[in-house]
């Protein structure tokens, strides 16, 4: 254990999770000390197991996401950088994209920018409490709508977003659904053929208890990779002789030399994931989520954003403290108390605004696959002393 | 490497292992080798199999819709 492992209770994963599972440090210990060579620049046997190391993370994630071709899984740093391919290069002057009014800033940068050339940009209000009704993305729709994009899941309150019912709407109307599942993969079931999902971007540092710096697209049937021009151009190891981009999968997308010790870790933990069961997680966190919001409710002067209800969430629970500033909360909580979380706007001031929580924002506390019940209570008793009395 | 193997040749490493691993799944013996000298490959390995195994590695490659640059015989 590092110095900083200690007493403090990490609620933060909905940043980066922590701590990450057994076999993912060892992994990418062993890329750097026994392989370390460059993948597909090279036709010795250190280049093909750098390769074979990223084509297991590439088979994990589609098990993961029921993706049945491991070659549509593009790799990238983040989800970010997979959600700017995918709307960068799907969108042209004179289309239309439609959003939720939950996105983080992940996508609605992007789509900010393309507004600024000529996209039109629709932005489907939610609840209060961040819900999206399937009837008002359906009424948004316009001639000239060619993309929905959805986050599955609020990276501030946790709301889940209804992605199978919106990917089936957008295939009746011929749409391009782009799901980005940086706050759900390896949390919360995806199944891309059954959600209707033409293109997911993950993360692979959050649920997906990875490192840092991993992360893709995995591009559906429907999705036809001449119509995606790629973010980057560069060095692939394949079709040397040429100075056009190639063209095929994954190549097309993977200019430059991939993170491979990051893969590595990645790949490790997706087994990880993998062998326990997404469902088990699913139903560890909503177990603690529950807990933590029937905990909170029990503090006098706390408000919950979101749906209150831990089947329709994440593990990432929202507060406020009437007349208390949540910066201030904060950090009393890691400064007397060891817990460590995030406190403003997370990088989504839409969803704020939606929650009427904008601009001083909310506390969040995020709890992960190894957090335990009684993490949980140690928080809001954390919550409780600085409250100052229960309800 | 002998006359009873055969070679295919690919666009891609991601390629080769992805037909490596396939071709492994329906118990057909088949290695990743640097591209022999006379052959010529973009990505530096080739998957190599047995000469027999040769049809089924076609239909393989088929149902995974992928482009290769061909398969050639090891003399």
């Amino acid at each position: 254990m590092t110095p900083l492992a200690g007493r403090v209770l990490y609620l933060d994963n909905a940043a980066t999770s922590w701590p990450k599972p057994p076999g993912v440090a060892e992994a990418m210990t062993a890329f750097l000390a026994d392989v370390g060579a460059n993948p597909g620049r090279s036709g010795h046997r250190r280049a093909v197991e750098a390769a074979r190391l990223v084509f297991d993370a590439r088979e994990g994630i589609a098990e993961l996401v029921g993706a049945s071709d491991p070659l549509r899984v593009v790799f990238g740093a983040n989800a970010t950088e997979a959600l700017n391919l995918a709307l960068v290069g799907l969108l042209r002057p004179g289309d239309r994209v439609l959003c939720s009014s939950m996105e983080h800033n992940a996508v609605m940068r992007p789509l900010r920018a393309l507004e600024q050339r000529g996209v039109g940009v629709d932005v489907v209000a939610c609840s209060s409490t961040g819900e999206l009704a399937v009837a008002d993305v359906e009424a948004a729709m316009r001639p000239r709508t060619r993309v929905i994009v959805l986050t599955h899941a609020s990276n501030v309150t946790g709301t889940i977003l209804p992605v199978a019912a919106v990917g089936r709407l957008a295939r009746d109307r011929g749409l391009l659904f782009c799901v980005d599942a940086a706050q759900t993969a390896g949390a919360v079931p995806i199944d891309v053929v059954a959600d209707g999902i033409d293109l997911l971007a993950f993360t692979g540092h959050k649920g997906l208890l990875g490192p840092m710096g991993t992360g893709g697209l995995v591009l559906g049937d429907r999705v036809d990779p001449a119509t995606l021009p790629p973010l980057k151009r560069g060095g692939t190891g394949s079709r040397s002789s040429e100075e056009l981009q190639p063209d095929f999968l994954p190549d097309k997308y993977e200019a430059g030399t991939p993170n491979v010790v990051g893969l590595a870790g990645l790949a490790a933990a997706v087994r990880w994931v993998l062998d326990r069961g997404v469902a088990d997680v699913r139903r560890h966190e909503i177990a603690l989520t529950r807990r933590l919001l029937t905990g909170l409710a029990g503090i006098e002067g706390v408000t919950v954003h979101g749906p209150g209800d831990a089947e329709r969430q994440t593990a990432t629970v929202s507060f406020t403290l009437a007349g208390r500033d949540p910066a201030e909360v904060g950090l009393l909580l890691e400064e007397e108390h060891d817990v460590l979380c995030r406190v403003g706007l997370h990088c989504a001031p839409a969803a704020h605004r939606t929650l009427g929580t904008f601009p001083s924002g909310t506390i969040r506390f995020a709890p992960g696959v190894f957090t335990t019940a009684e993490d949980v209570d140690r928080a809001v008793a954390a919550v409780r002393s600085i409250a100052g009395g229960t309800r | 490497m002998s006359a009873s193997h055969s070679v295919v040749l690919v666009y891609t490493v991601a390629h080769a292992i992805r037909i490596e691993r396939l071709l492994a799944a329906r118990g057909a013996a088949c290695r990743l080798i640097p591209v022999p000298r006379h052959l010529s490959s973009d990505c530096g390995v080739c998957v190599r199999i047995d000469r027999a195994d040769t049809p089924l590695a076609r239909r393989v490659i088929a149902e995974a819709g992928l482009d290769i640059e061909g398969i050639a015989e090891l003399r």
